[in-house]
């Protein structure tokens, strides 16, 4: 640097400028590779332009020749997903210009952690569910993938956890899955039918059968089967006999059926009727006065259109794993 | 229209680049320098070729694995959640530097900076295809004959060979090197590779071949602050302007000014303005103007001086190692001074703490995380079920077989999900558990702290024992 003549100690250069007299103007120049520096973010900015989609005209804008590709459903006239030989959806290869969106939708088919999911399921796929759940990490597999798709299907009714929601009003009730009564049984191939299929419960209503006090009477008698406190005695032996109606679906002894879904009524856990945030034993008694009285209709959508098989039976997995049997 | 004076001299807004020819010397810097280059040479382009036997992860000695997170330094690996010891480590590098800054000026920038050191190699290679100083400044004037054109070439050919080298090193640290040497020749490697080793071989060619001394005047910043760390006090190279000046300045020599004795007489100093000092300078300044930014501190200009000295018969260390105390005043510098010794404790307590660091790294990481949706659930039997999430990461690289024990909570009854008895995690690996604890409700209580221990089964780790709380209500 200091090799110029020009440089040499004590001396600064000048533009050559003067005003007044004597005032000068320093020059202390940039150095030249500087300005390449410059010149080569304008040169970044042009291919930018020609790669990426960039200048707005005529309410659009310019594409850039740069392009994403994704396999995309194909979607037939009627405007419904077209399903191959196989039953899966039938799948083409789509470009598009470069776009965020389409850069996510090829990053979820082709990204490393895609992959490795890919390569999971394929280990899976042939896999009994016991065979699943007997290895620590293809039972950590299934519970991860499971956890995710019970936040996006399943978690708006049955909550995050699976704990499920006791309502006042009996039908605004989801069941809890995170306990170990299972109204349908705990098989996997029972849950994935479950799911695949959804669940019509109906308990008729007997509200023409049982009125006044041999109404209370039943309820107290279902209300002695799990032992709450504050039974009367005395009623519950005279709504015995009238339980003989019942016991067509909830079995002779109020074990339930889980072949129907008739819930076990002899156990603490309580599927729909809000037994255990009562007040009082009064509240109690009309709560199950009441689902006698009106029946009880529940509906769970089925969601074999909307998950795969294979989704479906990592579910299963991820269910029965959350409040063990 | 006004007249223009157009005898007035433009000037230039931007400055090009003067080039430097530094000559080439020998001397006791230069051989230190030299054994520096070589050390680390060797160090950087052999280490990730020397393999090494592990249990678990690849057989390279020294290899950074991003995809699957570990650092590996021979026996040493290091997990995502050890990365601590790099700031540590950092942590110390600077504070080594700072103590070094202090002592004897800028020694990393001189011996030891990749930039110096990769720009000593090229200048090596010019020097061998174009010739010393004067030839290539000669070629440098020509015009662009056969003879440049093949000797220029040729110099750019063989910096671009070890650009190339340099950055394809630099990639075999990030995977394994013989796999990656078939990979990348056979054009199957990781697109990150050519990426990788294609910037590098440009930076190393810009920086090394074209830019030189620039980096270290305008885009260093270690430039920039370690020379306000100076004191003075501390060493740096020096021209020793008492002596080289004299009463009536520095002459060439001439008649009557040939030995030391003469030119005191005359008040003449003992420089002979040979210029020597400034022709081996790479970054191309003049220490006689003494201290600046632009001195790297190589001290190949006390190498050329000696030599001269050395010629003359006269003593040597005109130009040397000394403070701007020593110079002024004749006194020889003290190196025990408060920010020598303050940055030496700092240094060798960064030192001690990261060994203990790296010695005391925990084997088994365990996180018990208990489930709060639900926090608890009344099982069909009345009994409550807490779950919680057990994660245990396995640094070993030995697999772990480890027994589980609940210890606080009556009448508990645990069951691990999967209906395993042993907890089995893998060498160098991390498994999560899922884990149902159910116990009978107790009379007014609502929460109860518990604690988790795990036992190895082969008996050579210690009980590693969290806490957590179980929810009756």
């Amino acid at each position: 640097m200091s090799q110029s003549p020009e440089n040499k100690k004590g001396q600064v250069e000048t533009t050559g400028h003067v005003w007044d007299g004597d005032l000068r103007e320093y020059n202390n120049p940039l150095p030249r590779w500087w300005l390449w520096g410059f010149y080569g973010t304008i040169i970044f900015a042009i291919v930018y332009w020609i790669l990426y989609p960039a200048w707005p005209y005529a309410g659009t804008y310019t594409k850039g020749i740069s392009t994403v590709s994704f396999q995309s459903p194909v979607i037939g006239p009627d405007g419904k997903p077209v399903k191959g030989a196989d039953g899966q959806p039938k799948m083409e290869t789509k470009t598009e210009h470069w776009n965020s969106r389409a850069l996510f939708y090829q990053e979820m088919q082709t990204s490393p952690s895609a992959l490795a999911q890919q390569e999971w399921l394929a280990k899976v796929k042939d896999m009994s569910f016991e065979q699943i759940a007997a290895n620590p990490d293809t039972l950590n597999f299934a519970r991860a993938m499971g956890h995710g798709l019970f936040g996006d299907y399943c978690a708006a009714c049955h909550g995050t956890g699976g704990q499920g929601h006791l309502s006042k009003n009996p039908e605004g009730s989801y069941p809890n899955l995170a306990d170990n009564a299972w109204i349908h049984g705990d098989s996997y191939e029972k849950i994935v039918s479950e799911i695949t299929n959804g669940i019509q419960g109906n308990m008729p209503a007997f509200g023409a059968l049982y009125k006044g006090e041999k109404l209370t009477d039943l309820a107290q008698y279902v209300l002695s089967l799990s032992h709450q406190p504050g039974v009367n005695e005395e009623a519950a032996n005279r709504g015995k006999a009238s339980f003989a109606t019942c016991a067509g679906c909830h079995g002779a002894n109020g074990q339930g059926n889980q072949a129907i879904g008739a819930p076990n009524l002899t156990d603490q856990a309580w599927a729909f009727v809000d037994v255990p945030g009562a007040k009082n034993y009064d509240d109690k008694l009309k709560l199950v006065e009441g689902v006698i009285e009106h029946g009880l209709q529940h509906q769970m959508p089925k969601f074999g259109d909307r998950l795969s098989p294979e989704q479906i039976r990592l579910l299963a997995v991820y269910v029965r794993q959350l409040g063990g049997t | 229209m006004s007249s223009v004076d157009l005898t007035e001299k433009e000037s230039e807004l931007y400055q090009a680049r003067e080039p430097i020819h530094p000559k080439s010397i020998k001397g006791r810097f230069r051989t230190f320098k030299t054994s520096m280059l070589v050390l680390a040479y060797a160090v950087f382009f052999l280490l990730p070729w020397v393999r090494w036997e592990r249990a678990v992860g690849p057989g390279q000695a020294v290899m950074f694995d991003i995809p699957s997170r570990r650092y590996y330094l021979f026996d040493l690996v290091i997990h995502p959640q050890d990365m601590f010891l790099l700031a540590g480590f950092l942590i110390l590098a600077a504070w080594l530097l700072f103590f070094v800054t202090g002592l004897v000026g800028r020694a990393f920038c001189g011996y030891f900076c990749f930039q110096t050191l990769w720009t000593d190699v090229f200048m090596k290679i010019e020097y061998w295809v174009q010739g010393d100083r004067n030839k290539r400044m000669k070629l440098e004037k020509q015009g662009w004959d056969a003879e440049k054109i093949w000797k220029k070439g040729l110099t750019i050919f063989l910096w671009t060979l070890v650009a190339f080298w340099t950055g394809f090193t630099f990639t075999a640290y990030w995977a394994d090197a013989p796999q990656l040497f078939v990979a990348f020749f056979t054009g199957t490697a990781n697109s990150a590779a050519y990426i990788t080793t294609g910037i590098l071989t440009a930076t190393t060619l810009v920086a090394a071949g074209f830019a030189r001394e620039q980096v270290c005047i305008y885009m260093c910043p270690y430039a920039r602050f370690q020379a306000v760390m100076f004191d003075k006090e501390s060493l740096l190279v020096s021209y020793d302007v008492n002596r080289g000046e004299g009463s009536t300045g520095r002459k060439p020599l001439q008649k009557g000014l040939m030995t030391l004795e003469e030119r005191h007489a005359a008040g003449t100093g003992d420089c002979i303005d040979c210029k020597l000092c400034v022709q081996v300078c790479p970054t191309g300044i003049d220490i006689r103007d003494g201290l600046q930014l632009a001195c790297i501190s190589c001290g190949l200009c006390i190498d050329a001086c000696n030599e001269i000295m050395h010629k003359r018969g006269w003593p040597e260390g005109l130009i040397r190692y000394a403070s701007e105390k020593e110079l002024e005043t004749g006194t020889k510098p003290s190196l025990f001074k408060f920010r020598t010794i303050g940055y030496g404790i700092a240094t060798l307590l960064a030192t001690g703490l990261l060994l203990y660091g790296i010695f005391n790294m925990k084997p088994v990481d365990f996180a018990v995380e208990q489930i709060r949706q639900p926090l608890f659930v009344v099982m069909s039997d009345g009994t409550v079920q807490n779950s919680y999430q057990l994660k245990i990461n396995n640094k070993q690289q030995v697999p772990l077989e480890l027994d589980l024990e609940l210890k606080g909570l009556k009448n508990a009854d645990v069951s691990i999900g999967g209906n395993f008895t042993t907890l089995s995690i893998p060498a160098d690996g991390t498994r999560n558990y899922l884990l149902h604890v159910r116990a009978p409700r107790e009379a007014g209580v609502s929460r109860q702290i518990i604690h988790f221990e795990l036992k190895d089964k082969s008996g050579k780790l210690p009980v590693i024992q969290q806490q957590a709380s179980f929810n009756f209500r």
